[in-house]
C-alpha cells in the first residue's frame, strides 16, 4: 500500500465548442493520513478542478481527465464505478465548499440535511441513533442541537459554514477537501471557524486538503503546502521549509511579495508581473516563465522538473536544478 | 429553560409557512377569489343535502322557462327542468375534471420537466421538442381533436386535456430546474454521495413546487373555461349529463327569449375562473421569495 492519497501525473481538460481549456498540467499531489496540506494558488490555477477530480465529480460532458491516476487509500478513483463512488464521497472523502451562503438547500432543515448523509451511508441506522448523531454533531460544531429543525435562512453566515462543516463531518470522512471555507466569512468568524477544524481534525484524524489563497491561513492550520501555478503544483515542501523564505519559486516570491510587512515602512505593494497564464495555450517551457524575472533561455524552452532541494522541499525551476541557487548572469 | 428554547425553535420553524399566508392575506382580491371559490365547493360538495338529483332530470312539459322564483330559483330551461339543480350538480363536473386534468398534468409535467431540465441533452432535446410539437398546436384545437379520434366520454375528455396542458407545466418544471441545476447545495448533495433520483426528489422538487402550484392555479382557470368550451360544442360531457358549458349549449336556441338560461351558467364560469386565477395572483406575490417584507 502506498500513500493515503497519491495524485499522479494529473491532466485535466475543459473542452468547449470554442475552445479547450488546459485546467490541470501533470499535477502530482500526495497526502499522508493525518496531514493537512494547503493548496495555494491564484484564481484559476486548477486548485477547485483538483478537489472536483479526486471526488470525480467534474462537470460531465465537459471535463476529462486525460492522464494521469488517482488512489485513494489504495483505491483506484479513476477506473472505479459509480455506486463505488458515491460510497466514498460523503464515507470517505467529503467537501466543504466556499460559500456557505449557497451550498445549504433553502427548503429543507438544517437537520434533515445533516440526516441525509447517515440516511445514504448507513441505512442500518435506527431513526433514535441517526437523531443523536445529528445532536452529537451540531454539539461538536457549537450550535445548539435544538437548532436542527429550523431552516438555512434562519442562521447567520459563520452558524451556517458551521452547519455546512457539521453535513461534511457527520460520516467521520477521513479525507476532506475545503474549498476555501473561510473566504466568505469575516475575519473573527475566519478565526472561529479554522480553531474549529482544527480541534475536530485533532479529534477525528481527518486528512485534509485545504483549498486557499490566503498564505497567512496557511502558515497557521496547514503542515504542508503545495504552490499550484498553471494546473501544476510547483513547490513542494513543509510549512517550515517555505516559510523560512531561504529558497523558493519565483511565483511563491512573487506570492510572498505581495503581503504587506507591517515592520517594514512601504508605500506600494509588490504584485507579481504580468497576468495569470491564459489556460487555453499550452506553453512548451516553464508555465511561470513570461512572468518570472530569473527567466532564462531554456525555461521557455522545456518545462523543468521537480527538483530537490531538502528534507520534504521540491521546487519545479530551473534556478535550483542541483538544490542550489543558481546564478549564472 | 430547554423546553423554552424548544418551543421557541418550533414556533420559530413555521414561520415561512405564516409569512406566505400574511403575504397572501394581504391581497384583497385573491383573498375574495379564495372565499368565492370555498363557497362555491361548500355548495357543490354538499349537493346532496339540499337539492336531490331527481331535480336534475326530471322533465316536467307543464313547468317549462319559469322565470327565476322562490320555488326554481334559477328558473326552469325547456324541458322544465331545475337550472338551479344542474348548475350545482354540473359544478360537481366541471370542477372535478378541472382538478383531475390539472392533477395529471401537474404530476406528468413535474417528471418530464426534471427529467428534461436535470439530465439536459438528449433526454432534454426528445421531451421538449416533443413538447413544443404539442404547444404548437391551440390547446381546445388539440383537445377536440384528441376526443374526436378516442370518442365522446368522460375519460376520453380527461385525457386530451391533460395531454394539452402536459407541456406547459413541463416548461415551467424544466426552466426552474434548469436554474436550480447549478446551485452549490446541488453540488455539495452530490459530494455527498446522493444519488441522482434522490437529488431530484429530496432537493429539486421541494424547490420547484412553488412556481409549479402557481402555474397550476392558473392552469386550472383555463382548464375549466376548456371543459366549458367542449361541453358548448357539443363533444364534452353530454347531455343530459350536466356540466356548465354543456348546460348553455342545450339552451342556446332559447337564450333570445329567456336570456338567463345563458347568463346565469355563464356568470357561473366566469366567476370561477376569475377566482382561481386571483388566487393563483395571489399565490405568485405570497411565494415569491424576492418579495420579503
Amino acid at each position: 500500500m502506498g500513500k493515503f492519497l497519491e495524485v499522479k501525473d494529473l491532466h485535466v481538460q475543459y473542452k468547449t465548442d470554442e475552445s479547450v481549456v488546459y485546467a490541470l498540467n501533470g499535477l502530482t499531489l500526495d497526502v499522508e493520513k493525518g496531514e493537512t496540506v494547503g493548496l495555494v494558488g491564484e484564481t484559476g490555477a486548477g486548485k477547485t478542478t483538483l478537489a472536483l477530480s479526486i471526488l470525480k465529480l467534474l462537470p460531465e460532458d465537459v471535463g476529462k481527465i486525460t492522464k494521469g491516476s488517482i488512489y485513494y487509500n489504495g483505491t483506484d478513483v479513476i477506473a472505479a464505478g459509480k455506486n463505488e463512488m458515491r460510497r466514498l464521497r460523503g464515507e470517505e472523502i467529503s467537501m466543504i465548499f466556499q460559500d456557505p451562503m449557497t451550498s445549504l438547500n433553502p427548503v429543507l432543515t438544517v437537520g434533515e440535511q445533516i440526516r441525509e448523509v447517515l440516511v445514504l451511508h448507513f441505512p442500518d441506522m435506527t431513526k433514535q441513533e441517526r437523531e443523536k448523531r445529528v445532536d452529537e454533531i451540531l454539539t461538536l460544531v457549537g450550535i445548539p442541537p435544538e437548532r436542527k429543525s429550523q431552516y438555512p435562512h434562519q442562521f447567520s453566515g459563520g452558524m451556517k459554514q458551521r452547519v455546512v462543516i457539521a453535513i461534511a463531518l457527520v460520516a467521520q470522512p477521513k479525507l476532506l477537501l475545503a474549498d476555501e471555507p473561510t473566504t466568505a466569512l469575516d475575519v473573527t468568524i475566519q478565526a472561529q471557524i479554522l480553531q474549529l477544524m482544527k480541534d475536530l481534525k485533532q479529534k477525528l484524524n481527518t486528512s485534509m486538503i485545504f483549498i486557499t489563497h490566503d498564505l497567512g491561513v496557511v502558515m497557521e492550520f496547514c503542515d504542508s503546502v503545495a504552490v499550484v501555478y498553471g494546473g501544476e503544483v510547483i513547490e513542494r515542501g513543509t510549512i517550515e521549509e517555505i516559510y523560512v523564505r531561504e529558497k523558493n519559486h519565483p511565483y511563491t516570491e512573487g506570492l510572498f511579495n505581495c503581503i504587506p510587512d507591517l515592520g517594514v515602512d512601504t508605500h506600494r505593494l509588490h504584485p507579481i508581473e504580468g497576468e495569470v497564464l491564459d489556460p487555453t495555450l499550452k506553453p512548451a517551457g516553464c508555465k511561470f516563465a513570461d512572468r518570472c524575472r530569473y527567466c532564462r533561455d531554456n525555461c521557455k524552452k522545456s518545462n523543468p522538473d521537480m527538483y530537490h532541494i531538502g528534507g520534504t522541499h521540491f521546487i519545479k525551476c530551473y534556478r535550483y536544478t542541483d538544490g542550489e541557487v543558481q546564478t549564472n548572469e | 429553560m430547554k423546553k423554552q428554547i424548544t418551543e421557541k425553535n418550533t414556533c420559530k420553524k413555521s414561520s415561512q409557512l405564516k409569512m406566505i399566508v400574511k403575504r397572501f392575506g394581504k391581497n384583497r382580491l385573491s383573498i375574495i377569489g379564495m372565499v368565492i371559490i370555498l363557497i362555491l365547493v361548500a355548495a357543490i360538495a354538499l349537493a346532496p343535502l339540499y337539492c336531490s338529483y331527481d331535480k336534475v332530470i326530471q322533465q316536467s312539459l307543464s313547468q317549462r322557462f319559469l322565470s327565476p322564483s322562490a320555488e326554481h330559483f334559477f328558473g326552469t330551461d325547456q324541458y322544465g327542468r331545475d337550472l338551479f339543480a344542474r348548475i350545482v350538480y354540473g359544478g360537481r363536473i366541471s370542477l372535478f375534471c378541472g382538478l383531475v386534468t390539472i392533477g395529471i398534468a401537474f404530476v406528468a409535467g413535474m417528471v418530464l420537466g426534471c427529467a428534461a431540465g436535470f439530465f439536459g441533452g438528449m433526454t432534454d432535446t426528445i421531451i421538449m421538442r416533443f413538447c413544443d410539437v404539442l404547444m404548437a398546436i391551440p390547446g381546445l384545437l388539440l383537445a377536440m381533436a384528441i376526443v374526436s379520434a378516442l370518442g365522446q366520454g368522460i375519460g376520453n375528455m380527461l385525457i386530451a386535456l391533460s395531454i394539452s396542458q402536459i407541456p406547459r407545466e413541463a416548461r415551467t418544471a424544466r426552466s426552474c430546474v434548469m436554474t436550480l441545476r447549478n446551485q452549490e447545495y446541488i453540488e455539495a448533495a452530490k459530494t455527498c454521495g446522493t444519488s441522482r433520483f434522490r437529488i431530484i426528489w429530496r432537493h429539486i422538487v421541494p424547490n420547484i413546487l412553488g412556481p409549479m402550484i402557481i402555474d397550476v392555479m392558473m392552469g386550472l382557470g383555463s382548464t375549466i373555461l376548456r371543459i366549458a368550451s367542449l361541453g358548448f360544442l357539443g363533444i364534452g360531457i353530454a347531455s343530459p349529463t350536466p356540466e356548465w358549458g354543456t348546460i348553455i349549449s342545450e339552451n342556446q336556441i332559447n337564450i333570445r327569449y329567456y336570456p338567463y338560461l345563458g347568463i346565469i351558467p355563464g356568470l357561473f364560469i366566469m366567476i370561477t375562473v376569475l377566482s382561481f386565477n386571483f388566487i393563483g395572483d395571489g399565490l405568485r406575490d405570497a411565494l415569491d421569495p424576492k418579495m420579503k417584507n
